[in-house]
């Protein structure tokens, strides 16, 4: 049956000018009472109080009382809600409402790098970078949107956050009201919050082009505006308001629980606690949102399911897809469980209808409906400052309330009414009167004939019956328009054709309808309709009995091949292997290891085993972990911030993402420490981070401790943009291997001065974090690891180093570092080379395989590091390369990627070589380890099996397990009509972590992006 | 008894005179039989023969077996007591010769014509017997290889060339022995890039790849037709290209690594008449019994490579050759690019690591690739009656601790193992006074 909806959704404003008092009127002043009392209605005051049978006085904006004892004075529009619920106005506390687009035309001008911007081109006196702009005030842009409100008003919400998302520092949001009225009325909150993210948006200067440098720029622009507040030289508008601004809440808007963190992070170092609004990811960590002490702000955007029936299609939906859309939707009742204050918005919803469903969704998989109603109402007024006005219904609040036809949270429920600022929005009009029931039908025209209305208020039915001889039944449909109703049947027989009613509602008591209507002949007929008893109930499908929800387990990290339960470190005993020390005991044949707490406990014969895990490794080769010194895996948002050509202030460490698939694959290619490094877009990149591979743990956790700081230099054609189209950065100074020199002196020079003028007592000089760095190497604090390939550049940057004062700790690369080897070794810097790699571009056309034996031969301490995903899981046969060119011994071949790389990183005496005492970092291979034929069983970081070949196994038939069910639950949701989406064809490679500075992927050789990304 | 002579190769001649990759000639054609004794001897179709002999004259393998063999007259005889004798390696699909310099040097990049249908563009006229890269590759074993052209939906048509010569006509091992196809692939739009017009309906991916494929199929019919017409009105040198995979002369190579592009790639091919060798393949394990009941060989990609998804076995490439193996599909492999190919013999190793046997991981760079460009009849194998492509190696030749060339024939020619990288190894060992150990 065909059902109408009787009152639409057409929103009906009711139009009432408000006066101000500055602001002249054209023609006579039209100011009304606007005084209401709403009777008989369920009022919750709050998710913690309810006032049933309760009374509502409003007086035109605002609450004048709320109670189950009011006394309605005289002169009060009486509505009696007979039972229906006032709630009050929803909040959205997170949109763009009102806010006008930003322009476009900035992106043209160089926001995705094409045109050199390096500074600010915006009019005015304010700061440097355009993504930064706290002068952005969403009090002088927003203007009320009626057609935009039309949509969060359908949905309950009376007043909204209002935010401007362009830009790093953002500005100030308002809390604004939904009503139609002057911009003047519907400002509750003019500076409720100042607002911060990562992303540039429509900047069009060049920095920053990472996400390191956002970082960096925020970091720079806490120290920018510290400083302004003390100095005399420039006014700056931009830094001003900077600082204007720091007593009201602080907004991040970061994407997945990663970013949370280092938002977090940037937070604690200057003090400043923020709210996080997110895209509702929380549930992969909950324990680590919990810890940031922050409230937090989050979407109900779930991810709709996938096409899978195709399996080969199917294998393009990530494990982290499938899970994802299995638990995203328990996100905001982890949240709960977790007690973290949080509110909820509409924001990304890609339908505002899917608002109610995704709602009740979340409910369904756990959310309190009293949670849900703070987290719309009272949190986000106490978040933005407006508690006092709106968010629950007292006297004096604003009167901002929903008028609804039940619990506001069951499935049925109707919103009729949206009450903003004391003015009346209906959503659905409220059917005061329920027309069900069973009517005595006359008429002359149609004797014996019998009418019932059914259905629910707000989509009503009708059905007529004749009973007798001339027996028949109809199913007619029935418009309601106010009080007036229309009808139109068809009886099939005596007459067929349809049958169309006009009539009002004469009496309310008992509901007695009159009218005229139209046979299918076209004679006209009167008719009438008296109330005689109530509707049989309908014969309703009754709701299947809720399914207790089968979820499948978070995993560490949120994708596959993480852990439901992290690894432990065992106590282990190794009996009876080829013990590869790298250390001065050199191969030892039939030796036990014995490790404890993390540590190499015992290196010898016939070692008791006591309580240890007992692992007969016979046959076997034991090695140390397998150290990279250059690598670019586990990071977020590009490594290169290559729009500078020093970047010395971005660091890895503030990108590191643990959520890297090539984590896991190292560890089973024995590597478990990486020295994660800036790409080589610029003369002075970024600083560096190393880590070790705990698969599963928090990206802080992943940081190898107390190591030293290093910093990525580069050289040659990567700096020198010389790789790249002539649009593209050709401007960024040097272009030459002579500007390359340059670059180095200039800084130095100036890290020099800048160390001076701060040591003076009582100076003002602005701390510069990129000059930081710098002093920090002149100061022997940081070490340089460089990247290098011909001859010439390398014994350039000797050069400035000893005119200038510093040192140079590793040439990385170097592929012509056998080319002045001699002096390498004068100066005492080490060489981090790749075995065999040459023609990839001009600068390496004379790279040769026996660099890493020349190098060793002349008495380097020698490397080689993979500067490659790939590469990376299988440096131990690279290293086996220096046996094929150059005839290294297998124990020096070893060294190469073992403690040679860790002492260049200076953690030798924590990695690199397994002896009594340091870390339990180890390999057991199946074979000798340099040869190509060996496969690592297992690998132990902080000896934790974090690798291991036959729990691998296992663990792969649980992920298709999983798969299989959630696969099946997919195509069961999609067959109930669930809305699907397409897998991708191929999905994009994990994400920007994967661009390394030197190689493409496939068979791709050559650098990528010297100008960053 | 014959006088043994201890052949080293060549190069240490050279050693004193000069560095210059200039000195490093074309071997000359075998003017006497040779006769290496003494070693264990990889045939290539996964036999093996310890302590044997194989003899070979005018470039052919004259006899081959267990023991020492019968006396050759006036035969040089290598002693190749405990080292490994193997066919030459062969590898397939590859851009040495091509380019010289990837990245910053256009000038030396020769492998992508530009234009999406060019079956008529032929990689042997481009193939540069001057490249420095080449003497890197053959010493480690690879003595065939075939140059193919890259870009646009039809590249080119390769050839298969011995990795010693002056100029490529000398190179030549087979010309134009096929045409090289990319497979379109239907690929969802990242949701970021294109904003969807509004009103136009989404053509999905898989509709736009079947158009792409509808037009490669007429673009087939027609040539298949041109190919009946004795004497075409007009002649079209890119239809006259293709007639010899309609008369089997030429093979179909198709870029191919999803299983939906290989099963249409295979049924394409059976439709249309035409040998299909697919090549990638990393979907290949997906649908062997339609490759194996086709008789659809494979040649795959390096096996040192990251696997494509986050969900795959973390060794899935590398367990790759295995699981065609144990299917029936016939398969070869390649490695990457140019210069890299000289790891050709540690990505068939690789192999072995994973499931295959030592000698199956060498036929599958032999005997298999061999089969697979239709060179098997001259090659692939040590068997009498063959070319005398082969090396010695002193050691395992797929293992990196192992491997050292240290004579390699072609065609009976004895050749040169120096390159540019020991050169300058050299050099520089000299000037540190450290011993260059090759």
């Amino acid at each position: 049956m065909k059902k109408i909806l009787l009152f639409g959704c057409a929103m009906l404003f009711v139009l009432l000018c408000r006066a101000q008092q500055t602001f002249p009127v054209n023609g006579a002043w039209d100011i009304r009472p606007g005084q209401y009392a709403f009777t008989n209605a369920n009022i919750v005051v709050s998710a913690d109080q309810t006032i049933p049978n309760g009374i509502l006085l409003v007086k035109d904006r605002v609450i004048e009382a709320v109670g189950a004892d009011v006394k309605i004075p005289k002169g009060y529009v009486t509505v009696d809600l007979k039972g229906k619920y006032i709630y009050p106005g929803l909040i959205d506390a997170y949109t763009t409402y009102g806010i006008p687009e930003a322009p476009r035309a900035a992106f043209a001008q160089g926001g995705f790098g094409r045109t050199a911007v390096p500074v600010s081109t915006k009019p005015g006196a304010y700061g440097w970078n355009e993504a930064i702009k706290p002068e952005m005030n969403v009090k002088a842009v927003f203007h009320a949107d009626a057609s935009k409100a039309e949509d969060f008003k359908k949905n309950g919400f009376g007043a909204v956050h209002a935010v401007i998302r362009d830009g790093i520092a953002r500005g100030t949001s308002a809390v604004v009201t939904l009503g139609d009225e002057r911009d003047n009325f519907v400002m509750l909150n003019g500076e409720a919050a100042a607002n911060y993210s990562f992303s540039k948006g429509t900047a069009a200067t060049n920095y920053p082009s990472s996400l390191m440098g956002s970082i960096a720029l925020l970091r720079q622009t806490y120290y920018d505006a510290q400083w302004y507040k003390n100095q005399k030289e420039e006014y700056n508008i931009s830094l001003d308001e900077f600082n204007r601004v720091q007593n009201i809440p602080q907004i991040f808007e970061v994407t997945d629980q990663l970013s949370v963190l280092r938002a977090n992070k940037i937070g604690k170092e200057f003090g400043k606690q923020y709210i996080f609004k997110t895209d509702g990811q929380e549930y992969r960590r909950i324990d680590a949102m919990k810890a940031t002490g922050g409230s937090f702000i989050i979407p109900l955007t779930f991810p709709e399911a996938f096409d899978v029936e195709d399996p080969l299609d199917a294998r393009n939906v990530s494990y982290e897809q499938m899970k994802d859309w299995e638990l995203a939707p328990t996100n905001p009742a982890v949240l709960e469980k977790a007690g973290i204050k949080f509110a909820i918005t509409s924001s990304g919803l890609t339908n505002a209808r899917d608002f109610w469903t995704n709602l009740r969704t979340a409910i369904d998989n756990g959310l309190s409906e009293k949670q849900a109603l703070n987290s719309l109402t009272v949190i986000p007024a106490e978040m933005l400052g407006v508690a006092d006005k709106i968010g629950s219904l007292a006297k004096g609040k604003m009167a901002n309330f929903i008028i609804t036809s039940d619990n506001l949270f069951k499935k049925d429920n109707i919103i009729y009414e949206n009450w903003v600022e004391g003015r009346q929005y209906v959503v659905s009009r409220m059917d005061v009167t329920d027309l069900r029931g069973n009517y005595a039908f006359s008429s002359d025209a149609l004797p014996g004939v019998a009418l019932k209305i059914g259905g629910t208020p707000g989509s009503y039915n009708v059905n007529l019956e004749r009973t007798g001889a001339d027996s028949t039944k109809a199913t007619g449909t029935i418009t309601r328009t106010g009080d007036m109703v229309s009808i139109y049947f068809d009886l099939k027989s005596k007459p067929s054709g349809n049958i169309r009613l006009n009539g009002y509602i004469t009496k309310t008591s008992p509901l007695t309808f009159a009218g005229s209507g139209i046979l299918p002949d076209g004679s006209e007929m009167k008719w009438s309709a008296a109330y005689t008893s109530p509707a049989s109930p309908e014969r309703t499908r009754p709701e299947p009995p809720k399914q207790p929800v089968t979820l499948g387990p978070v995993v560490y990290p949120f994708m596959a091949y993480g852990n439901t339960d992290l690894p432990k470190a065992e106590t282990t005993l190794f009996k009876n292997a080829t013990v590869w020390t790298s250390d001065k005991d050199g191969i030892l044949k039939n030796t036990d290891v014995l490790i404890e707490n993390g540590k190499i406990k015992a290196i010898g014969k016939g070692l008791v085993a006591g309580n240890a895990k007992v692992i007969d490794a016979t046959g076997k080769h034991l090695s140390p972990g397998i150290v990279d010194e250059h690598s670019h895996i586990a990071g977020s948002g590009s490594i290169n911030e290559g729009t500078q050509s020093v970047s010395a202030e971005v660091r890895i460490a503030d990108i590191l993402n643990s959520e890297d698939i090539n984590l896991y694959r190292q560890l089973a290619g024995g590597v478990t420490t990486s020295h994660i490094l800036h790409g080589s877009a610029n003369s002075i990149g970024g600083q560096t981070q190393l880590i070790k591979h705990r698969w599963g743990v928090l990206p802080d956790e992943m940081k190898f401790e107390g190591a030293d700081g290093f910093i990525k230099f580069a050289l040659g054609e990567n700096v020198k943009g010389s790789n790249n189209g002539p649009s593209n950065g050709a401007l960024r100074f040097p272009q030459t291997r002579m500007g390359v020199e340059e670059v180095y002196i200039d800084e130095f020079t100036r890290a020099k001065e800048y160390k001076a003028a701060r040591a003076v007592k009582g100076s003002n000089v602005r701390r510069d974090i990129e000059l930081d760095a710098i002093v920090e190497i002149l100061d022997g604090k940081r070490f340089i690891t460089c990247h290098s390939y011909v001859q010439s550049e390398i014994a350039m940057l000797m050069h400035v180093a000893d005119s200038m004062g510093f040192k140079i700790n590793t040439f990385t690369h170097i592929l012509e570092g056998y080319k002045v080897a001699d002096k390498m070794k004068a100066h005492g810097i080490a060489g981090s080379t790749f075995s065999d790699w040459w023609a990839y571009k001009s600068e390496v056309i004379e790279a040769i395989p026996y660099n890493g034996a020349l190098m060793h031969d002349v008495g380097i301490t020698t490397a080689f590091n993979s500067d490659d995903e790939e590469m990376a899981r299988r440096l131990n046969q690279e290293a086996g390369k220096s046996v094929a060119y150059g005839k290294l011994s297998e124990e020096e071949a070893l060294k190469l990627v073992t403690i040679n790389p860790a002492t260049m990183l200076h953690v030798e005496k924590r990695v690199g070589s397994i002896k009594v005492g340091k870390d339990a970092d180890l390999v057991l291979w199946s074979a000798d380890p340099l040869s190509i034929y060996a496969v690592a069983e297992k690998t132990y970081v902080d000896g934790i099996p974090y690798w291991d070949i036959d729990k691998d196994a296992a663990n792969q038939k649980a992920m298709k397990t999983e798969e299989a069910r959630l696969i099946q639950k997919m195509i069961a949701a999609k067959n109930k009509g669930a809305v699907t989406q397409r897998p991708a064809g191929r999905r994009p490679r994990n994400n920007e972590a994967d661009e390394d500075d030197e190689f493409v992927s496939g068979d791709g050789v050559g650098q990528t992006n010297s100008n960053g990304k | 008894m014959n006088k043994i002579f201890l052949i080293f190769g060549g190069l240490l001649l050279s050693i004193t005179l000069s560095y210059g990759q200039a000195t490093i000639s074309p071997a000359k054609a075998q003017s006497k039989p040779i006769v290496i004794k003494g070693g264990t001897i990889h045939v290539g179709n996964g036999q093996v023969i310890n302590n044997g002999y194989i003899a070979f004259d005018k470039g052919k393998i004259t006899a081959i077996g267990e023991g020492a063999g019968a006396n050759v007259a006036g035969a040089d005889v290598i002693d190749a007591t405990g080292k490994q004798i193997y066919p030459g390696f062969i590898c397939p699909i590859t851009t040495l010769g091509l380019i010289e310099i990837e990245e910053g040097a256009r000038g030396t990049v020769d492998d992508e014509e530009t234009g999406d249908l060019n079956p008529n563009v032929r990689s042997i006229v481009a193939y540069n017997t001057d490249s420095k890269v080449i003497p890197t590759v053959r010493s480690n074993g690879i003595l065939l290889a075939q140059p193919t052209p890259n870009g646009g939906t039809i590249s080119g048509q390769s050839s298969v060339v011995m990795l010693d010569a002056w100029n490529w006509q000398d190179a030549a091992y087979k010309t134009d022995i096929g045409i090289h196809l990319t497979w379109p692939v239907a690929r969802a739009q990242g949701r970021r890039r294109g904003v969807p017009t509004p009103g136009v309906p989404q053509e999905s991916p898989a509709e736009k790849a079947q158009k792409a494929i509808d037009a490669i199929e007429k673009l087939f019919e027609e040539a298949k037709a041109y190919s009946d017409i004795a004497k075409p009105e007009v002649a079209n040198i890119r239809l006259d290209a293709m007639k010899g995979l309609f008369n089997g002369t030429k093979k179909l190579f198709v870029n191919a690594d999803g299983a939906k592009e290989i099963v249409q790639a295979v049924a394409f091919g059976k439709k249309m008449g035409v040998q299909v060798v697919i090549v990638g393949g990393g979907e290949s394990y997906l649908v062997t019994e339609t490759l194996r009941d086709n008789n659809v060989p494979v040649i795959l990609k390096e096996t040192q490579r990251l696997p494509e998804k986050d969900e795959d076995d973390v060794y899935l490439p590398y367990k790759l050759p295995k699981m065609l193996q144990d299917a029936g599909v016939l398969y070869g492999l390649t490695g990457i690019g140019f210069w890299r190919q000289r790891n050709l013999p540690f990505e068939a190793g690789e192999a072995a690591g994973y499931g295959l046997t030592k000698e199956q991981a060498v036929s599958m760079i032999t005997l298999n690739n061999a089969k697979i460009l239709g060179i098997d009849k001259t090659t692939g194998t040590l068997e009498v009656g063959k070319d005398a492509n082969l090396f010695i190696s002193k050691g395992d030749a797929l293992d990196m601790i192992t491997i050292d060339v240290d004579n390699a024939f072609i065609q009976g020619r004895n050749i040169n193992l120096d390159n540019l990288h020991k050169q300058l190894y050299r050099k520089f060992a000299e000037k540190y006074g450290v011993k260059a150990n090759l």
